[in-house]
């Protein structure tokens, strides 16, 4: 393959939340603005602009987003093609993934990603309808199911097939509130223990309200460009030197197996080949929590430990700080806040930030290479990028 | 919430559990689908529709709290992913049970029951829900 290398020049990223004095413009546009000055470049540098956004036609009633970011950035007067991404859970991984691309075939040379949802102008209700627009409409949601009841199914399951506890599930919220009170950013920076998630109210059983990530407002961007330029606007440019994406069935029920997330194995297996690295090579990682069974899926499938083994290795402590891979050092889905479209473009920034050495009371020691994995429905679309200290 | 015709043209599957059998592999798919996914191409032309026999046994289950439009369900509600006895997997409701009762491979039917309602004077849409099988038999007797 003849790609050019791809690097990451700067990130921006707005505080998660029920942020009620900020419409979604004022988001993408705070996020845009951090990272453009974070690279230091001027916006007539700017070639393109690609935005990770599941559905504000539905929680703002407002399409067309990616044109709007680019107007309201100022980029309307340069013309600038601006493109929306689309891929439920996954849309923020998804247009990194196309900057990426764009970059990499030489087509644009400077191009700012950015992602972003505002959740919670609509009721919890309707916001959790519109989460669930990401599973089977017909055959899924229309029988009855919620998009944390689907996660339930394969919670029950895991448990079932490998005896993971329902404590272990807990542990992952723990973990997570723990490493998003380090984040200034974070929706919950209040550390939790496991009585906090067994005494919440159920969901769908197993699944109680700490086991799944909250509505959040917010939004991320990063600017990308070759990294042969990359050293004239970072000091410490941050190389993307892998990038997976694989789809799956749309409905849970047609999955070879609901206890393996299949795209999540073939996305990892397409980035590493692409990084040339291995599973231990990697230091921290932001995955896709956006219930507890997941991270436990996540980490079994990304490889880092065996099928079954996830739970327990949560339990022993294996994801934390002084674990084998840090994970979800900025608290994760759960902590850090999942405004849909921006989640993985988040995932980007807090990896770069940590192979910056910018990570402050979270900095995991000497991180080197970094992965980010991000997940559509319940596997039906996810993207992997692996990163790495240039 | 969906329109009528969008619930409609689903009822051949909704009310009589018509599938597809691809007569290229033999594999059941339900719900119906146009192109066998393992076959592709070879499955053109070979897909038939095919009603299945509505048992199966529950692979997967939850009792569902929160996060329904509660016009339409009576929380809590029991939500399972069935094995049905042809080998295709279906997400459905599982009633007149408790959801302690329950239990990976328990047996179940299927049966026809109100999914939704378009507001109090609207269009009821109906399809299958899941029954658990008390002391019934899925094997035929004369097997």
């Amino acid at each position: 393959m003849s790609m050019r290398r791809v690097a990451v020049i700067g990130t921006g990223i707005t505080e998660f939340g029920e942020l009620w004095d900020s419409s979604f413009r004022k988001l993408g546009i705070g996020a845009g603005l951090a990272a453009v000055e974070d690279a230091r470049i001027s916006a007539d540098l700017i070639d393109a602009m690609y935005v990770g956004n599941m559905s504000a036609g539905r929680f703002i009633r407002q399409e067309h987003v990616a044109a709007l970011i680019a107007d309201y950035s100022g980029l309307a007067r340069d013309h600038i093609p601006a493109t929306r991404v689309e891929a439920a859970g996954a849309s923020g991984g998804l247009a990194l993934r196309q900057g990426f691309l764009a970059v990499a075939s030489g087509l644009h040379d400077i191009v700012v990603v950015g992602g972003a949802e505002k959740m919670t102008d609509v009721s919890d209700m309707e916001s959790s309808m519109i989460q669930s627009s990401a599973d089977d409409q017909e055959w899924e949601t229309e029988l009855g199911a919620t998009f944390a009841s689907l996660h339930a199914l394969i919670a029950t399951r895991h448990m079932h097939n490998y005896g993971t506890t329902r404590e272990q599930l807990a542990d992952v919220a723990v973990k997570n509130h723990s490493h998003g009170s380090l984040n200034p950013k974070a929706q919950f920076r209040r550390k939790i223990d496991r009585n906090v998630v067994l005494k919440s109210p159920i969901v769908a059983s197993p699944l109680r309200m700490f086991d799944c990530a909250p509505s959040s407002d917010g939004a991320a961007a990063v600017v990308l460009c070759p990294l042969d330029a990359a050293r004239k606007y970072a000091e410490t440019p941050v190389e993307i030197t892998g990038s997976g994406q694989a789809s799956d069935t749309l409905a849970l029920h047609n999955r070879k197996d609901i206890c393996t997330m299949g795209a999540t194995k073939v996305a990892a297996e397409r980035a590493f080949k692409m990084a040339e690295l291995a599973q231990k090579d990697v230091d921290v990682a932001e995955v896709h929590d956006n219930f507890t069974i997941s991270e436990i899926l996540a980490v079994e499938d990304l490889g880092f430990f065996p099928k079954g083994q996830g739970g327990k290795a949560t339990e022993e402590g294996r994801t934390s700080f002084e674990g084998d891979v840090a994970v979800n050092t900025s608290g994760g889905l759960k902590a850090r806040g999942d405004p849909i479209g921006a989640t993985g473009v988040a995932q980007a920034v807090e990896i770069v930030t940590q192979l910056r050495g910018k990570a402050d009371k979270r900095q995991v020691k000497d991180a080197d290479v970094g992965l980010t994995q991000n997940v559509g429905g319940t596997g039906a679309t996810v993207v992997v990028h692996i990163f790495r200290r240039a | 919430m969906a329109t009528a015709p969008r619930f409609w043209r689903e009822n051949p599957s909704r009310y009589n559990l018509v599938g597809f059998k691809c007569n290229s592999c033999g594999k059941y798919n339900f719900p119906p689908r146009i192109i066998c996914p393992s076959c592709r191409r070879k499955s053109v032309g070979k897909m038939e529709p095919v009603k299945l026999k509505g048992t199966g046994v529950i692979f997967s289950f939850t009792e569902v709290h929160e996060g329904m439009d509660e016009q339409n369900v009576q929380k809590p509600y029991v939500v399972a992913m069935v094995e049905m006895d042809e080998g295709a997997k279906i997400t459905g409701q599982v009633i007149d049970c408790d959801a302690c009762d329950l239990a990976i491979g328990t047996k179940v039917r299927t049966t026809l029951r109100k999914l939704s309602e378009e507001g109090s004077a609207g269009v009821i849409h109906y399809g299958y829900k899941f029954i658990p099988i008390c002391g019934e038999s899925t094997v035929s007797p004369d097997k």
